[in-house]
Order: structure tokens, then sequence, then C-alpha cells
């Protein structure tokens, strides 16, 4: 409201008055941003330079700095305030996303160029055996049958668990029970992960006296998997219409029957999918492993019996090394993780996309 | 006994089920008993979860707290072990709210801005493959955070550290001693990051579902395309942004990895942020677990609770916001 006051009166006070005002106003033509973009990326690296300022994270600042300001004073002196203000806003969100892109990016080329230095048959087919951590070798077989094994067992744990805690969220659950249910899902999805791990910790190591083991580990994956798999499932069940229950009912199907035959097989894409992102989110999780898992350096198939290793945790312990062969193998090892991640969520988006629930018309 | 065994399920079951035992007049079919019982424990199975592990936590640091010989809350030092442990979280909840509140004042406002770009600013064509990347993004696991942040993000910022230094080192939260940059201000940057994508990716939904109508209103009466945003998308989205903001927050608060590989930690409340030094709850149980006996164990355990009951203060809050919002709507 104050805007087009201000634009009234700003009209007024320009020379010729009123008796000037047209339906069209002046506009800054359309490639001044670019142009505008341009020019402040040259000032900014020409104050980089001439300053000496030798970090480039500056020489950017300085530039969006400069297009911000040279955008608004332009567009203010030009086209009046109200599009100036609209034209600093947008100035702005690109530059958060640029400001966002740049690092996001940055990770994903410096993971795939690093990673993919070493990675080779050799890498993935080997384990660590008894090599000293600053040579350059090893690979990471061991951590891939840990990975696999811990997440398998914590999904069996998970899925069920969580599948039908949803149902009874949606078929069964009005009341209390229900209620309290839905909350403490809530609660659950906000645990941190290495909390999770300190309860198993304090659970089946100190008070039951059980070693590490990967099966420790799967239960820890277990609780973090659980709530993502409840809240996914939930909504699934909730997209498929009243109708098809009503009929199967109608029919004579006991209520049983009608959710094993009818409402799951309708959902059962959107299920796909949640259960696999949750078990993409907790392939990478670190913390509980390292607690409950510990880390080995060689092969151990049993996940009931003694420490194994996983990808993430294989990652930072390579790392802590500190040694150019362990950089490399954790930067590897961080690659082959990011692309099992990926993948999985590609995965369970395609089958989202695929099967997606089918709707009342 | 029988009898009284089918009776039981049907007055405490809720009326969805009821009209399949009303039609028929007889108890349950066991196949739907067996299904209701199944699904009605994998419910009570969580709660058991929850309380157990609240119960768990808490036994092993009453056990921790009760040895400590130094006030858990305020001592400057982590020393559990031998016949007189000294330990306490100041530092570490210091840490802790000061890298996770870095990473919000970072994060949140980029974030809006991100998402604001994908619902609102960005061709077409282009948004919807930049949400779908983001989504991706907000999967990367943050262990991966933490290699990037140790190895290429820290030997970047010691330039822009030197910088705000000769700025604005007189106020001593920005002074920086030289040289590597591995502080809690870092930690605020890598979380902030990491935390990026979750927030875009819930703040952008809610930015969609802003009513189209009002939109269009507001554009028929002449508005901007920020004066659009500015009165009909960010008064909807408000609270979603919060909701957002808090899961990011609980996030960044119990993150361990990406903290435990760039801070440097030590055991003293630094005023500034940019030299190295402080820790985290999450990190200090990483880096102290492998060398802890079993008393040293209960010290971590008793810290984990103290990061636990702050997580659910936040989401609680985050919970509070969304069912606010869920009566207005």
């Amino acid at each position: 409201m104050s805007d087009v006051m201000t634009e009234r009166q700003a009209l007024a006070e320009r020379p010729g008055g009123v008796s000037s005002l047209s339906l069209k106003q002046a506009r800054l033509p359309r490639w001044t941003p670019a142009a505008l973009a341009l020019a402040s990326a040259a000032i900014g690296c020409g104050i980089g330079l001439g300053a000496g300022l030798d970090s480039r994270i500056q020489w950017g600042l300085i530039a969006a700095l400069v297009f911000v300001v040279a955008t608004f004073v332009l567009s203010a002196a030009v086209e009046g305030a109200r599009q100036a203000k609209d034209r600093l806003a947008t100035g702005l969100v690109w530059m958060a996303f640029l400001l966002a892109v740049i690092p996001l990016a940055s990770l994903l080329w410096e993971t795939v160029v690093r990673g993919s230095k070493v990675l080779d048959g050799y890498f993935l087919s080997h384990s660590m055996g008894t090599l000293p951590d600053a040579l350059p070798g090893g690979g990471i077989y061991h951590a891939i049958i840990g990975t696999l094994e811990q997440v398998g067992l914590a999904t069996l744990i998970a899925a069920p668990l969580g599948l039908f805690t949803a149902i009874y969220l949606v078929e069964y659950g009005r009341g209390r029970l229900a209620k309290a249910v839905t909350f403490f899902v809530d609660v659950m999805t906000g645990i941190p992960s290495i909390v999770a791990g300190l309860f198993i910790l304090s659970v089946w190591i100190l008070i039951l006296g059980f070693g590490p083991s990967g099966f420790a580990g799967s239960m820890a994956l277990a609780i973090l998997m659980v709530p993502v798999v409840v809240r996914s499932t939930e909504e699934m069940l909730k997209l498929v219409p009243n109708e098809l229950r009503e009929a199967s009912l109608a029919l004579g199907v006991p209520k049983w029957r009608t959710i094993l035959k009818v409402v799951l097989p309708t959902s059962i894409g959107g299920i796909t999918t949640g259960v696999m992102l949750a078990v993409a989110r907790i392939t990478g999780e670190t913390a509980p492993v390292m607690l409950l898992v510990w880390g080995a350096k060689t092969i151990n198939n049993n996940p009931f019996q003694d420490a194994q290793q996983s990808l993430p945790l294989y990652v930072f312990q390579q790392w802590q090394q500190g040694s150019e062969a362990s950089y490399d193998r954790a930067w590897a090892a961080a690659l082959v993780l990011i692309a099992f991640v990926m993948i999985l969520n590609l995965v369970a988006r395609g089958i989202a996309r695929w099967k997606a629930p089918k709707t009342g018309r | 006994m029988t009898p009284s065994a089918t009776a039981t399920p049907d007055a405490a079951p809720p009326p969805a089920a009821a009209p399949d035992s009303a039609v028929s007049g007889k108890a349950r079919r066991p196949g739907d008993r067996i299904f209701l019982g199944l699904s009605r424990g994998s419910g009570i199975a969580l709660l058991v979860i929850m309380a157990a592990i609240a119960a768990f936590l808490t036994y092993r640091s009453v056990l921790a707290i009760s040895g400590d010989h130094a006030n858990f809350f305020t001592t400057l030092d982590w020393n559990a072990t031998g016949t007189e442990p000294k330990f306490g979280i100041a530092v570490l909840a210091f840490g802790t709210v000061v890298s996770a509140l870095i990473a919000m004042v970072i994060a949140v406002p980029v974030a809006v801005g991100i998402a604001l770009f994908i619902s609102h600013y960005a061709p077409r064509r282009l948004a919807s493959p930049l949400g779908y990347v983001i989504d991706l993004l907000a999967a990367v696991p943050s262990i991966i955070y933490g290699l990037w942040g140790a190895l290429f993000l820290v030997p970047h910022l010691g330039g822009l550290y030197g910088w705000l230094d000769d700025y604005l080192g007189w106020t001593g939260v920005f002074s920086y001693g030289g040289g590597a940059a591995r502080s809690l201000f870092t930690v605020g940057i890598l979380l902030a990051i990491m935390i990026l994508p979750i927030v875009t990716s819930v703040s952008r939904e809610v930015f969609l579902q802003a009513p189209r109508m009002h939109e269009e209103a507001a554009l028929a009466l002449g508005a901007t395309r920020w004066e659009v945003i500015r009165m009909s998308v960010l008064p909807f989205g408000r609270s979603g942004i919060i909701s957002a903001s808090m899961l990011g927050l609980g996030r960044a608060l119990g993150e361990t990895m990406a903290v435990a590989t760039v801070l440097s930690p030590s055991f003293l409340i630094n005023t500034s942020l940019l030299d190295p030094g402080g820790g985290t709850f999450a990190q200090n149980i990483a880096a102290k677990f492998s060398e802890a006996d079993t008393f040293g164990q209960d010290a971590l355990i008793a810290s984990g609770l103290v990061l636990f009951v702050i997580t659910l203060l936040v989401n609680g809050a985050a919970r509070l916001i969304i069912a606010r919002r869920k009566e207005y709507s």
C-alpha cells in the first residue's frame, strides 16, 4: 500500500509532473541483468586481484554484493522503488541458489574425481587384510559385505515392524493407543543416530554382556529405520480409496484378507519406495556402527559374531589414518557409498512413478 | 475362558472392525484376530522400544553422574577414568548449541531462497529436475560431508577467516590466530551445507502448496513477483519454513561424523569462534568412545541422554508449530 503511494509521489515530483504520466512504465532492457552480472563478476575479480585477496570465496562474495547493489540502484533510478525491490529479491534468490550450488556441486565433483583414482576391480574384491595403513592397495570387500549384512538384518527387523504398525494406525487404530503410537513415531524420527547407538550399547553390550557384532549395529539401524517406514507406509495406505475396502468387505471378504489382497497390493509401489528410501538413509549411518560394530580389517561373514566393517565406518577410519594412500581409499569408498545410495534413491523413485497408487477416478 | 477371551478384543477394538462381527453375530475369524494382534503388537513394540530407550539411558546416566566427582553441568573437563573421575557437559552444550545456531543462521535464509527459486523463479524446465537433485542431495551420507569438509573445505577457509579477523577481529568473536580452520565456525558452515537440501526440500513443498488463486489475484492487481511472494506465498509457508528449520536443527544438533572429522576438539569454551577448540555432544562420544572403560562409556551415555532431551525439545517445538498450522488452514 505504502509502496503505491510513494510511487505516485515519485511520479508527481518528476519534471513535467502528473501530465507526463503514461500507461507505459520505463523498463530496463531485458539484457540488463546478464550485463550487470558479467560486469560485477569482472569487478569482483578485479578487486580480488588488486587487493591481493587469496580466497576465491571472497572474490565471489564481492561480485555478488556489487551485482545486488548495482541492480537495485539502477532499477530504482529507472523503474521505481517497487520494481527495484522486485529485482533485489530476484537477485538475492539467484544468489542463494548459486551460493548453495557451489559447495554441493564441489562435494559431488571432489568425491567422483578423487574417488575414481583407486577404484577398480581389485579395490572392490579385496579386504584390507594385514596391509599397513600407509601403503597403497587394499580394498573394501569386507566393508561391502558388512554393510549389506547389517543393512539387510536391520531391514528384516524394521520393515515388518514398521509395516504392521502403519497397518495398525491406518486400518485399526482409533483411540488412545493409536494416538500414543503416532506421537512416539514422531519422537523416534528425531532420535540422533548416536543416541540409538548408545541405547543398544547400554542394553546389549553393557548389561547383557555381548561383544560387538554386525547384529548389534543392525538393531540400532532398525531403530532409526522403523519411524521412516511407518511414516511413508502410513501415507501410502491413506491414499488407497475407501471404496475399494468397502467393496471387498461388502463381498464378505474378511478384513485381514481385504488388507492383504486389496489394500496392500494397491499401495505396494509406494510402500516399496518408502522402505528403499529408509534403507538408503541407514546405509550411510556411521555413528551407531562405530559404537557397536567397531570395524575390522579382515573379512567377517558372520554378522552375529565379532567385529565387522561397514562402508561409512571404513571411510571414517581411513580418513583417521591420515596418509595419502588412506585418503585415496577413503574417497574411493565414499564414491561407492554415494553411488549405492543414489542408485537406491533413483530406483525407489522410479518404482514410485511406475507403480503410482491407483487413486479413485 | 474362551468366551471371555473373545469378548475382550471385541470391547477394546475400534468401531472400524465392529461391523464384521456385528453382522455375522459370531466371534471374529481367527485370521482377523491374528492380523489385529500382529499389527497392534507392532505398535505396542514401538512404545516399548521408546520406553526402553528412555529407561536404559537414564539408568546408565544415573550410574555415571553419581560417580562424577564434579558438577556434571558446569565442569569444563572430560576425565572419566581413574579413581576420581571429573567430567561435565558445559563445553559440549556450548559447542553443540553454537555450531547448530551458526548452521541455522546460514542455512535457513539460503534454503528459503533456493526453495523460492525452484518454486517461483527457475524456468519451468529447470525446476523439476532441480527439485529432484535437491532430494537426492538430502540423501548423501553425513560421513561424506565430513570427508569433504575435512579435506576440501577446511584448507579453503583460511583466507576467509584471515579477512574476517582483519575487519571483525576487534569483536573478539571473529579473531583468528592462523593455522588450520578446524573451528566451531567451520563446523557451523559444514552443518549448514549439510542441512541445506533437507530444509530446501521441505520448504519447496510448502511453497508449491500455496493457493494458486491468491497468487493469481495478487498478480491481477498488478503486484510484482516479489510482492506476490511476500503477500501470498510467505505468509502461507511461514509455519512450514519453521518446521523445516526445526527438522534441520534436529539434524545439526545430533550430527556426529561431519563434526568429528572437521573439528579439532578441546575442553575449553573459546569466545573466538574461528579458532580451533570446543566440542559437541555427538563428536565427543565418537572421539572418546574407543578409549573409554565401562564407566567412561556410562559417562558418554549420560551426555548422550542430554543430547536426546535437547533434540526432543526441538522436535516437540516443531510439532507444536505444525499442529497450530493445521488449525488455521
